[in-house]
């Protein structure tokens, strides 16, 4: 009789650890979390338009109807990348996550404060690699350190009214998100 | 011989406890750091760095991306201020005022979070387009026919959720109650 007790609770208390192990496994884990959704849609360090938000193709759940998003998957291996879009005349957003979808970092249009939303986004080796001068003249610049070498930029653009969608997603057009070392974005 | 089977069968109860409280919390969600108005639930932690790992296997099971802080705060609600659950089927009107923000969006999802079809391509409302009365206040009807004003049409489904996602706002992880933020009601009005 004693003996099924100590099962009984051992297995309760072994599952405890089960159940913890398995929550902080689930986002390593995770095949469609929304950075596997977006891969075979998005090229690496480089602006992508997600399709307007609809009952049969949405690509993430949850997405907001109203807004113009695109997505820059960036991975910071080669170099630090900068990143670039004009604001919209409603409101503008640009959100950074991780490679597992922690939102570490998100930009208004007014928190901006001016017309282009303009930062470098690099990991924190290559900041502490940066030289000291260049950290002068980087000094108008936005510096954003990104936990993982991969992650997501988003960027999004509110349509007030759906009239106002093709002019969302027109600002969007010019986004850029440009490895450092590519001579185009000199 | 006994030992062995013992065993099994606590491996057995750890394996079954351990799974099952993980999707049980990662379905449904725990309340870690929760703001609950009224019939609405935010995760403004959610958005930030400091998100909870409990908060994060959701994430990562439903495949969403949550709302950056620096960008605004959704708040979820699956019932109405009686806390019977959205139907469909009824009349349910959203209606009150809002917490200061540059701007909302109203969107209707299904319990899975896709947009509801229907023939007006009608999924939510800005803070911008909705007709208000004379006052600034607004009604929004929520309605499987056709109704006057502003008409938000669920398709007849008989469960959805209603996320109203504020952006550019100070509501957010320092919110506490109803009057630093004061949501709108939900009442249902009528069911057939």
């Amino acid at each position: 009789m004693i003996r099924w007790l100590f099962a009984i609770l051992g297995g309760i208390v072994l599952g405890g650890i089960v159940h913890l192990v398995s929550v902080l496994a689930l986002p390593r884990v995770a095949t469609k979390d929304a950075y596997s959704r977006l891969t075979p849609v998005t090229n690496v360090n480089t602006v992508a338009q997600l399709p307007a938000a609809d009952p049969r193709n949405a690509v993430l759940p949850f997405q907001d109807p109203a807004f113009a998003t695109a997505v820059c998957r960036y991975d910071l291996s080669f170099g630090s990348i900068k990143f670039a879009v004009p604001v919209s005349q409603a409101y503008t957003s640009v959100s950074f996550y991780t490679r597992n979808e922690v939102a570490y970092y998100a930009i208004n249009d007014r928190s901006a404060g001016r017309r282009v939303i303009e930062l470098d986004l690099m990991t924190p080796e290559q900041r502490a690699g940066l030289p000291e001068d260049e950290e002068v003249t980087a000094a108008d610049r936005l510096i954003i350190e990104s936990p993982t070498p991969t992650g997501l930029i988003v960027i999004k653009a509110l349509a007030a009214e759906p009239d106002l969608m093709p002019q969302a997603r027109a600002s969007l057009m010019s986004a850029t998100c440009r490895p450092q070392n590519d001579p185009a974005a000199r | 011989m006994r030992l062995i089977f013992i065993s099994l069968i606590a491996l057995a109860i750890a394996t079954g406890v351990g799974l099952g409280a993980t999707w049980t919390t990662s379905t449904r969600g725990l309340s870690f750091g929760a703001v609950t108005i009224g019939p609405w639930t935010a995760w403004p932690r959610t958005g930030t760095s400091d998100i909870d790992p409990y908060a994060r296997a959701v994430v990562a099971r439903s495949g969403e991306l949550p709302i950056g802080s620096g960008d605004g705060v959704a708040f979820v609600a699956s019932s109405d201020d009686k806390g019977r659950p959205l139907d469909g089927r009824c009349d349910i009107a959203i209606s009150g005022i809002t917490p200061a923000a540059r701007f909302w969006t109203l969107t209707l999802y299904d319990p899975q979070g896709n947009l509801v079809s229907n023939s007006l391509q009608r999924y939510g409302f800005t803070s911008q387009e909705i007709v208000r009365s004379a006052d600034g206040a607004f009604e929004i009807r929520i309605a499987a026919r056709s109704r006057a004003g502003n008409w938000l049409p669920t398709g007849g489904l008989d469960r959805y959720l209603l996320m109203m996602r504020l952006y550019d706002t100070p509501v957010g992880v320092a919110t506490r109650t109803q009057k630093d933020a004061p949501m709108p009601a939900i009442t249902t009005v009528g069911c057939p």
